[in-house]
């Protein structure tokens, strides 16, 4: 009884002692952070999220970072692994990320919400960034990293820089060569998409839109073996094993294979919107003149 | 007992065809018939023999196993209720199979696959004949069987949740429910020689069923080797089952419900439902995988989703006239 | 030419001995009733001698392979199983299932042969599962015919029967011993056993306590020995009458 009745006081004392461990910010009743709460230049940025991560240890000042999700240091994933190494990598569980005592965090719209949420109930800013749907995106994204890094002049830089980039990327192509999108579980992706635009500046032709298929979705195997393209494009395959990447395997995907010019896969360029996917560009416009000349 | 075959054999062969030409290239009949035996150019000549050529295969191979096992293991059981789905066989060959795909067994040594989905349906047969065995009533059976299929299911989540892979732990819904989606004729090849293990031991069965019509005792007198029945039946139930599940997922239901509608036809003789429920089987299965190209195409619709929609309430139904035979 | 040989057949179940050192024949043209109380032994002498218990001992059955062993003896145990809802033509055409794979004319004639013995015509199409009781024992023991072996065995093939056909079927048995053939039945009815079987054997115990013919065994002392019962008995006219009247302890 007596055991009971400590452990009950301990347990209503414990949100007090948290609540006043705040770094003297102001904590609404709903435990959402009020948004001048968000400083203006934040010296201890810390990043849950892969692509943020990126657009992070791109525009952030020396010092500024902190930490990034140990996605960013997978060379798999990660157009940055390099980089990633000079900083502290965390898993995205709040309590790690309290204890490094961040002013500000940076998540994805794809990040555990409960994650967010206690964050944020805990005092801390969490500014969420979603993914960049397509090229477009990806210049509000640098503008967004900025101003919540409180680096604009640099971001506008790099939206510059990135721009620019893309113009010179861009060819006309009077007859672009057909490409398919084909991922584990038969997926591909449309011209809504990231992946689908990067085709698309390349000077492909998705045959998706054949299918109907504007943004990621399931493409039957029998419809691709019957658009022909004259180039698949898969991820590579991960880790492991599993049944969903089989159809990859299939004799009808080979054959499809061998035809275009070399088997290819995406890679870490195209997975965040980030100034890398230029080199995706670049790799995919040199395939399309190799496919292009056969 | 002409008549049945006059009329399912032609069925097999008709619901075969229409499996051949149907699919979301939406050609036309003569078309794909052309292209599939004339060859030539062509995307077409692709998709007929690499992608609608082995589903049809595999929908006969598989169906026409999963009627024989159903109807071989309600004749030695002596029990209607018998079913590889149900009683959790299929549930065990899923877990060997997922463990040759996750170990990357089956990368290094492709038999690996349906050996150890063979593995798997033979632990679970060996199992369940230790703890109900012919003598044991419907109530142990049934409930061995959960208890198998639970521990089965359970295991393979596990092993897929384990992969460091990120799209293995979704797959246990294929596992379970089982689709005939995207397989190859490597499938066709890897699952052949076993299933035709397994037909040519169900071949040699039918006498010994029949014997067993009057009991064990009966049986041995007339001459019948009760243990080498016993083993025929275990071990050829694995291999067809095993060698299904391992490239289809397990499938549920099929080897219930075939040979209790083709029974009457039959005579109630166990030996000549062996037959008759490979070709209901076969039947049932391509009309499943027919129904779930045509029903919802967008979608990627499990078979095992319909076979149990059929099923589940078959099975109701069967348990209540049993009940109320018994009463 | 004996039928059955038994040499010193003895089983032993879960360390107790069920039946000890059981010698006896049956010939051609012998009706054999075994008697005796409910735990005797009456089933594991006759399943022993099938081999389809492991027994010390010789019995010429059991030496015999499965094949031959099948077209030697037919064996009608004491559960009456049928598992599935055949007619009772095909239930009975399963006695053919020794005699080769390729049914024949000779098939199609021993199962006319049984359905008329046991007078089944009228069920031939009727599914065995729905009849009554004593119909289901006259169908198996129709199939039990239809396996036409020299030697019949049955495990109280009459219990259940209704008096008319427990007499059909006992006259039936003494036929086909006047033809040659012979049967080794076990049954409680001490009556019928007097009056139709050449020979009686009775067990007490899981041994031989009386080999003989009926008159010579059904003794008031061995009544009183095996059964516990006291019983009448007279010769009339139409043969031995018997009937059991008191439990003796």
């Amino acid at each position: 009884m007596r055991l009971t009745g400590s452990i009950l006081a301990l347990a209503l004392l414990l949100p007090c002692a948290v609540a006043g461990q705040g770094h003297g910010r102001a904590v609404t009743v709903t435990g959402e952070v009020a948004s001048d709460a968000v400083p203006e230049r934040p010296g201890r940025v810390v990043s849950i999220n892969l692509c943020t991560d990126q657009l992070a240890m791109l525009l952030a000042a020396p010092g500024q970072l902190l930490s990034v999700s140990h996605l960013a240091a997978e060379p798999r994933s990660s157009s940055m692994a390099e980089q990633a190494g000079a900083y502290r990598l965390n898993h995205g569980r709040a309590e790690e990320i309290w204890l490094m005592q961040p002013d500000l965090v940076i998540a994805g719209s794809f990040s555990r919400r409960a994650t967010v949420d206690m964050l944020r109930r805990l005092g801390v800013p969490v500014v969420v960034m979603g993914p960049a749907y397509s090229l477009a995106q990806v210049s509000d994204r640098l503008r967004e990293m900025g101003a919540a890094l409180g680096r604009e002049t640099e971001a506008e830089q790099a939206v510059r820089d990135f721009e620019a980039a893309l113009e010179a990327l861009r060819d006309e192509v009077p007859d672009p060569p057909r490409a398919a999108i084909y991922d584990a579980n038969g997926y591909t992706a449309g011209n809504r998409t990231l992946a689908g635009e990067i085709l698309a500046t390349a000077g492909f032709a998705n045959i998706a839109t054949e299918a109907g298929v504007a943004g990621v979705g399931r493409l039957p195997l029998e419809l691709l073996a019957m658009a022909d393209p004259d180039a698949v494009i898969s991820s590579r395959r991960h880790p492991g094993a599993s049944r969903s990447e089989e159809i990859l395997d299939h004799p009808v995907v080979q054959a499809l294979r061998d035809r275009s010019a070399g088997a290819v896969l995406t890679d870490r360029d195209w997975v965040c919107g980030t100034p890398h996917v230029l080199n995706a560009i670049a790799e995919m416009r040199a395939l399309r003149r190799t496919v292009a000349a056969e | 007992m002409t008549r049945l075959y006059a009329f399912l054999v032609p069925l097999v062969l008709v619901l075969g065809l229409i499996s051949l030409c149907t699919g979301p290239a939406g050609m036309g009949v003569a078309e794909s018939l052309r292209a599939l035996f004339a060859g030539g150019e062509g995307p077409l000549t692709l998709v007929m023999r690499e992608i609608r050529m082995p589903r049809m295969l595999l929908a006969v191979m598989t169906g026409g196993s999963l009627g024989l096992a159903g109807a071989a293991m309600q004749g030695y059981l002596r029990n209607p209720l018998a079913e590889p789905g149900l009683i959790g066989v299929s549930g065990s060959a899923a877990f060997g199979a997922v463990l040759a795909i996750q170990t990357g067994l089956s990368a290094a040594f492709a038999l690996a696959l349906p050996l150890m989905a063979l593995a798997g349906a033979l632990a679970a047969v060996v199992i369940l004949l230790a703890m109900a065995g012919p003598r044991g009533g419907s109530l142990t059976l049934i409930l061995a069987g959960i208890a198998i299929s639970a521990l089965a299911g359970a295991l393979t989540s596990l092993v897929l949740n384990l992969s460091p892979n990120p799209f293995a732990a979704n797959e246990i819904v294929f596992w379970m429910m089982g689709s005939l989606a995207d397989r190859s004729m490597l499938h066709v090849w890897l699952a052949l020689p076993f299933m035709v293990v397994g037909w040519t031991i169900f071949a040699t069965v039918g006498r010994g069923l029949d014997a067993l019509t009057l009991g064990e005792d009966a049986a041995a007198s007339m001459g019948i080797n009760l243990v080498r029945l016993q083993w025929g039946v275990v071990i050829a139930t694995a291999c067809v089952v095993g060698a299904g599940t391992a490239v289809a997922g397990a499938i549920g239901f099929v080897g219930l419900v075939v040979p209790h509608i083709l029974r009457p036809f039959t005579g109630g003789r166990p030996g000549a439902l062996l037959l008759a429920s490979a070709l209901g089987g076969a039947a049932m299965l391509l009309a499943s995988d027919i129904a779930v190209r045509v029903i919802l195409p967008e979608r990627d619709l499990k078979l095992g989703v319909l076979t149990a929609l059929v099923g589940a309430p078959f099975f109701l139904h069967l348990v209540w006239k049993v009940r109320r035979e018994r009463a | 030419m004996t039928l059955l040989r038994l040499r010193n057949l003895s089983v032993t179940l879960r360390d107790r001995p069920v039946l000890a050192d059981v010698s006896l024949d049956v010939a051609p043209g012998e009706l054999v009733g075994l008697i005796g109380a409910n735990g005797a032994g009456k089933t594991t002498l006759m399943r022993a001698a099938l081999g389809l218990v492991p027994a010390s001992g010789e019995s010429s059955l059991a030496a015999m392979s499965p094949g031959a062993r099948a077209r030697a003896a037919a064996w009608m145990p004491q559960a009456r199983e049928i598992a599935w809802p055949v007619t009772v033509e095909t239930l009975v055409a399963l006695g053919r299932l020794p005699h080769g794979r390729r049914p024949g004319p000779a098939d199609a004639a021993a199962v006319d042969a049984a359905l008329e013995r046991m007078a089944l015509e009228p069920f031939r199409h009727r599914t065995a599962t729905r009849l009554s009781g004593g119909e289901q024992a006259r169908a198996l023991i129709a199939r039990a015919l239809a396996q036409e072996t020299p030697l019949l065995m049955a495990d109280e093939p009459i219990a259940g029967l209704d008096p008319a056909h427990q007499i059909a079927t006992m006259e039936v048995f003494r036929a086909l011993a006047a033809e040659g053939r012979g049967g080794l039945v076990s049954l409680h009815d001490l009556g019928l056993a007097a009056r139709h079987c050449t020979r009686v054997v009775a067990l007490a115990a899981g041994r031989v306590v009386a080999d003989g013919p009926p008159a010579e065994v059904l003794t008031d002392d061995l009544l009183a020995r095996a059964f516990h019962i006291s019983a009448y008995h007279a010769e009339t006219a139409d043969g031995p009458v018997f009937q059991p009247l008191r439990v003796i302890r």
